[in-house]
């Protein structure tokens, strides 16, 4: 009975621990280069430093989760930095036009018009059986070209907007920013609900074997939508954090935004083959790419290094999901000779 | 009979018929579209994108992607003009870039093939290390001092008329490319791995060596487009040809190649480049914005897999249908 405890006991503790090192890998490269970073600099650590830095990681991460959702199904979302501009040019509007509208509609206009763009997309990949690749990269350019033929050129400036809009994105409770603070609770909500609730390891599952997702009674359809609505939900609020912390907002708003919050979701640990990483991994992911920019000016170093660095993490992380896929796939085929 | 209405009704023809359509129609509907100036502007705009949708036919024909091939374009056009700006001759500086693009590619290529790695999270990473490389290489300065004769060839026309130099270049290519594809036990063997990559393995067939050469002859030829990119606007720029990858992605698919891999044709996809650089030249020349033609290009990119999806369903049903009522009879 010992035996069969110690056997029991082991074998989650060896899986969990590889699935671990990649969290923590993330975890002390951040630490590495903000202690390297902090040495050579100490104002790096200052409050304002570490506010700018967590702000402007707040928008990535947001958007991050949601990727990291779609991508655990083994799908992928392209769309979310024109869902992003649809979404910021319509509430930019939408509270030019009405200054008088709380912010909390001005969330939910965004939330709403980024779960519409996201349920698009899960249609035409669900039940248009179009690869999700090619979906939002159509969505990208359609979404797109929608807020540039309704923005035509025009760009809603700062000053038209309402100036509890625009507070909204300094604003703090208990010195936290409210970007911050929802970033955190939807990084750390959405974590929770993948980890721990039915839903959340059903998405796992379709993204580790559709067909024996399918064949297991998992109700495939609803989930995958879900999932795009969520990425498209997620990008939507984006939209709205970026328009009241940038204050001036064109059709060009979040263009291209799509390659780093992939980086960020591949960088935090989420493979692409879907079925595995963790969505708090890819906030982590989000708030290391945002780290290296800042360090980047603080240290002086050229800041056009940034972006080659951001590709070279990319490769290293998928470098590293591959070594341990192989030494998981290794360690299964050992124990299967014994039995 | 059934052999002919299936090629009828295949997408290539569907999206060949209808890029003649628009030629057609834009030529006699709208004004200027059909000169010979336009002629060699159209030609000039689709030279990058047709020109790098060659090798990417190629790839995704194998059920394989190569998204950095923009960026793969961006360094070559920054290394030329550091090249430049350091005195080396033109006519090495040419051979040189379209070296350094297979260099890039053979890396993609390795990281593929030597170590299994998934081609679209690779090729993702390299689009941003290699647009980093090139800012690193050029920052945000421009070299625009190139010799005359070169950038002259480029923008000309043959004796001065309306057909430009660089026609013969893609006309050349396409030729190559397409005979490869679709003449050759070469061009046979890429549809077979991307039908099924182990029966091709099994028949003997060299899969990661073939994709490896596909991923380097990808680099070479999106380097030889990052020469011509800063000759044409004699500009060499690290930010040149940035989103190009998309453009060119949009139109193998439109051209009816499936992204599993294993289906699709050459005509297809230069039908759909054309079909993409004239609506865009064509509205253009109405003044509509460039941007709101995005919406058609992602619309016709979704629709070339959704139709044929729901023809083969419809189909299905059909089939269904038929055979139930047989079972009455």
């Amino acid at each position: 009975m010992t035996a069969a405890l110690a056997t029991k006991a082991k074998r989650p503790v060896s899986l969990s621990g590889l699935v671990k090192t990649r969290e923590l890998g993330i975890i002390l490269a951040l630490a590495a280069l903000v202690v390297v970073t902090a040495v050579s600099n100490p104002r790096f650590l200052s409050g304002q430093s570490v506010r700018d830095i967590l702000l402007n990681t707040a928008i990535l991460a947001v958007m991050a989760a949601g990727q990291a959702v779609v991508v655990i199904t083994r799908n992928i979302d392209l769309s979310v930095g024109s869902v992003l501009g649809l979404s910021a040019f319509t509430v930019a509007t939408m509270m030019s036009a009405n200054p008088g509208l709380p912010m909390i509609v001005a969330i939910l206009a965004a939330l709403a018009v980024g779960a519409v763009a996201g349920l698009v997309n899960g249609v035409l990949v669900r039940f248009g059986r179009v690869p999700a690749l090619v979906v939002t990269l159509g969505t990208l350019y359609m979404f797109r070209g929608i807020t540039y033929s309704w923005a035509g050129g025009q760009q809603v400036n700062a000053d038209e907007l309402p100036r509890h809009f625009l507070q909204f994105a300094n604003a703090s409770i208990l010195g936290v920013p409210w970007l911050v603070l929802i970033a955190v609770v939807v990084v750390g909500g959405v974590s929770l609900i993948m980890r721990n609730y039915r839903v959340g390891r059903e998405l796992y599952a379709i993204g580790s074997s559709p067909p024996a997702a399918e064949l297991a009674g998992i109700r495939v359809a609803r989930n995958l939508l879900g999932a795009f609505i969520v990425s498209g939900a997620l990008a939507g609020l984006a939209g709205v954090l970026f328009a009241a912390r940038f204050g001036t907002v064109d059709a060009a708003a979040g263009n291209g935004y799509e390659l780093n919050v992939v980086a960020a979701v591949v960088v935090g640990g989420v493979a692409v083959f879907g079925g595995s990483g963790t969505v708090w991994g890819a906030g982590l992911g989000a708030l290391l790419l945002t780290v290296i920019g800042s360090a980047l000016a603080v240290l002086d170093i050229n800041q056009f290094w940034q972006q080659a660095i951001v590709g070279a993490l990319i490769l290293l992380a998928i470098c590293a999901d591959r070594l341990v896929a192989v030494r998981i796939a290794r360690s299964l085929r050992k124990r299967d000779s014994h039995v | 009979m059934s052999e002919v209405r299936r090629r009828l009704a295949s997408w290539d023809s569907i999206i060949i018929l209808l890029t003649v359509l628009v030629l057609v129609t834009a030529s006699f509907g709208v004004p200027n579209f059909g000169t010979g100036r336009n002629f060699t502007f159209l030609v000039l705009d689709l030279l990058p994108i047709l020109l790098v949708a060659l090798p990417m036919t190629f790839i995704i024909v194998t059920g394989e992607i190569d998204l950095s091939v923009a960026s793969t374009l961006g360094l070559t056009s920054s290394l030329m003009g550091w090249f430049w700006n350091n005195g080396l001759s033109i006519e090495l500086i040419i051979p040189l870039c379209v070296l350094v693009g297979a260099v890039l590619g053979a890396f993609n290529g390795f990281l593929v093939t030597g170590l299994g790695l998934p081609s679209l999270a690779v090729t993702i990473g390299t689009l941003a290390l290699y647009r980093g490389l090139a800012f690193v290489v050029l920052g945000d300065g421009a070299v625009a001092d190139f010799p005359w004769n070169y950038t002259g060839w480029v923008t000309g026309t043959i004796g001065g008329g309306a057909v430009p130099n660089v026609l013969i270049l893609i006309v050349a290519l396409a030729l190559i490319f397409g005979v490869v594809l679709h003449a050759t036990p070469f061009g046979r063997s890429l549809f077979a791995i991307g039908a099924n990559a182990q029966a091709a393995h099994f028949s003997g067939i060299r899969v990661a060596r073939t994709k490896f050469w596909l991923y380097v002859v990808s680099g070479a030829v999106a380097g030889l487009v990052g020469v011509l990119w800063t000759l044409r606007y004699s500009s060499a720029r690290a930010d040149n040809g940035s989103g190009l990858e998309l453009a060119v992605v949009a139109a193998v698919l439109l051209g009816g190649v499936s992204i599993f891999g294993g289906r699709g044709s050459l005509p297809g996809v230069l039908a759909g480049v054309v079909l993409l650089a004239a609506l865009q030249n064509a509205l253009r020349l109405q003044d509509v914005s460039g941007q709101a033609l995005n919406i058609v290009t992602g619309a016709l990119l979704v629709l070339s897999v959704l139709l044929p999806n729901i023809a083969t369903s419809i189909r299905a049903s059909w089939h269904r249908r038929r055979l139930r009522q047989a079972a009455a009879h």
